[in-house]
């Protein structure tokens, strides 16, 4: 049963394109991951889902609800934490949680009740009272959170929730999350960090440049691309002319399934394989063609192979790669309404 | 693929009807602009104090000025004090866009409109309904004054004139402002179109001068400036017995009574809160 229906997405910002083709469901219930670098269109897809944009084409179906016709029902039912803590400075923590609880038409009665439950679950007590000016990264995240969940929402939508927190935050604010999914609150976040998504996600899909280009359990991806890895270097940095020709040497060989060129990692080979027999035939193949092995280490697939494979480049080195073309104005003015 | 059961909860209360609801919401924001002053009181402080200074020293400045210059033979401070409290209201009003466009900025506009508001017109309620007590207040602070320098003080149906007017004003004002908050790119720029905006307007109306001082084309522009319909009626109110068929304006294009300038002002409230609604509309849909 899919809580959420995405169709087809495609969004613009201007002539900037975000979103291309766009297609995902999420089941209820589940704790699912969105996966990508900055830049992805993680952010823009989100925003889309808590009604502050519209898509250009395709349709949003939340519960049932139309994204675009029934916005103050989906309203009602979901809980978004932006990326960028959105804060009164001057408002006390607590003041902020009675506004939000306010502009959700909570009882007060029941508004109080709850955040009084919220700032034992996140272990708020000893700051709300401060004023938010004064609060650390950790805890305006924590209060963002709380102020997300206080409605009881059916569907928690989290933008990059523990960018920049320290360990015990982000231990906190994951601890909470898993806790929702087992209430029975579907949770979907959006995030960078591939620890995050092993340590949370039931489900995941990895984003890149505006499309879903890889979703299931995060096993079921690893499985997937099936064997194991071996990462391949001649030497510490290599070149494309020498990659290809190795790579060519030792495609032929029994239970190698696929070679992949890294070249953002000096132009190292990434190998798919069957087993272990296959790392001695490679020693004695290299030493046949008189090459020499720098570094030759062999690993289960992990959520890093399942991003090169489906991408052709680590996510550290996608970041990267679009950081430089990022420009922080130009995005502070998407996000402005 | 069957719809998902929704959970209806207790705290869910989408059976509130919707009146109450939107009061809720709008009391809530309003209040939060109240906190926001009652920890910052510089914007309510500094409200004050520009104009009193001006009534104080304009008033000092011309207070030797001769006798039955200004027109009834009123002494200039009089004559000034309908012009300050004016330019305080007005001054109040124009900064009503500031806090929508840091909300803008900052991001906690977008907390609002994630949030089931019955209606986002409970945004624009709150930032009229603070804005308005603010200016209020801050121009009784200066009637205040005024009575206390000597000026005089307005009976009791010229005070509801007073406030009427000032009520009139503020909100077309208010509206302007709110426009200009989603219209501009940011604070930067509102705040270079309110500074540039405040002491031309004040300068060309009759706030500091009658018309008959006035060369031909600035007599125009005094006739034709909004802050004029407001000051004509008030200093009219701190006159004497109200009338408001009198003629209180001389204006190059012909006689403006007080019932004109009060019809003016209403129009332009009007027609400036038409204008800004489908900005409004676009920005918070």
């Amino acid at each position: 049963m899919s809580l959420i229906v995405l169709d087809h997405l495609e969004k613009s910002y201007g002539t900037i394109p975000a979103l291309r083709d766009l297609s995902l469901q999420v089941p209820e219930g589940c704790l699912y991951g969105l996966l990508g670098p900055n830049g992805a269109g993680k952010t823009t897809t989100l925003r889309i889902l808590a009604t502050l944009l519209a898509p250009d084409l395709g349709h949003v179906r939340i519960a049932g609800l139309d994204g675009l016709k029934d916005q103050r029902e989906i309203r009602r039912l979901i809980g978004y934490v932006a990326q960028e803590v959105a804060i009164d400075k001057i408002l006390t923590g607590r003041e902020l949680l009675v506004l939000q609880g306010d502009l959700y038409h909570l009882r007060p009665k029941q508004r109080n009740q709850r955040i009084d439950e919220l700032i034992e679950m996140l272990g708020m007590d000893p700051w709300i009272d401060r004023r938010c000016g004064t609060y650390s990264g950790g805890m305006r995240r924590r209060l963002d959170l709380a102020a997300g969940l206080l409605h009881r929402p059916q569907l928690l939508i989290l933008d990059e929730p523990t960018v920049g927190l320290d360990i015990e935050s982000r231990a906190v604010i994951w601890n909470v999350l898993r806790d929702l999914r087992d209430q029975g609150t579907t949770v979907l976040l959006s995030t960078h960090y591939l620890e995050e998504v092993e340590a949370l996600a039931d489900r995941m899909a990895i984003i890149d440049a505006g499309a879903v280009i890889a979703e299931g359990t995060p096993n079921d991806l690893k499985k997937r691309l099936g064997g194991d890895r071996v990462t391949l270097r001649v030497r510490e940095f290599s070149n494309e002319q020498e990659a290809e020709t190795i790579r060519d040497l030792l495609e032929p060989l029994d239970g190698i399934q696929n070679i992949v060129i890294n070249r953002s990692q000096g132009h190292s080979l990434n190998l798919v394989v069957d087993g272990e027999q296959v790392l001695p035939r490679l020693r004695l193949c290299l030493e046949e063609a008189g090459l020499p092995v720098f570094a030759l280490a062999q690993s289960r697939p992990s959520l890093d192979d399942v991003y090169l494979q489906a991408t052709g480049r680590t996510l550290m080195d996608a970041e990267l790669a679009i950081a430089g073309q990022r420009d922080p104005k130009q995005e502070r003015k998407q996000a402005m309404r | 693929m069957t719809t998902p059961h929704l959970q209806i909860d207790a705290n869910q209360a989408s059976s509130r009807g919707a009146l109450t609801e939107l009061i809720q919401e709008t009391t809530a924001l309003t209040r939060r602009l109240f906190v926001q002053l009652k920890r910052r009181p510089s914007t309510l402080i500094a409200g004050v104090l520009q104009p009193l200074i001006w009534l104080i020293l304009f008033g000092a400045l011309f207070s030797k000025a001769p006798e039955g210059l200004l027109p009834g033979g009123m002494s200039y401070g009089r004559f000034l004090g309908a012009g300050v409290i004016v330019f305080t209201a007005f001054s109040g009003a124009l900064n009503a866009g500031l806090p929508v466009m840091f909300d803008r900025e900052f991001g906690f506009l977008n907390r609002l409109l994630v949030a089931p508001l019955r209606s986002r017109s409970s945004i624009v309620f709150a930032s009229v309904i603070y804005i308005t007590t603010l200016s209020l207040v801050q121009s009784l602070a200066i009637m205040f004054t005024a009575a206390l320098l000597g000026y005089g003080w307005p009976g009791a149906g010229g005070l509801l004139l007073v406030l009427f007017t000032l009520l009139l004003l503020v909100f077309a004002v208010t509206a302007l402002s709110l426009g200009l908050a989603f219209a501009l790119p940011g604070h930067i720029e509102l705040i270079a179109v309110i500074f540039v905006a405040n002491l031309p307007l004040l300068f060309a109306s009759t706030a500091l001068a009658p018309l008959s001082f006035m060369p031909v084309w600035m007599g125009w522009l005094a006739a034709l400036n909004p802050l004029t319909f407001a000051i004509e009626p008030i200093r009219a109110a701190y006159a004497g017995p109200l009338d408001l068929s009198v003629v209180l304006l001389d204006a190059p294009y012909g006689p403006v009574t007080g019932q004109t300038c009060l019809l003016v002002l209403t129009v332009l409230t009007v027609g400036l809160f038409l204008l800004i609604r489908p900005l409004l509309n676009r920005k918070l849909s």
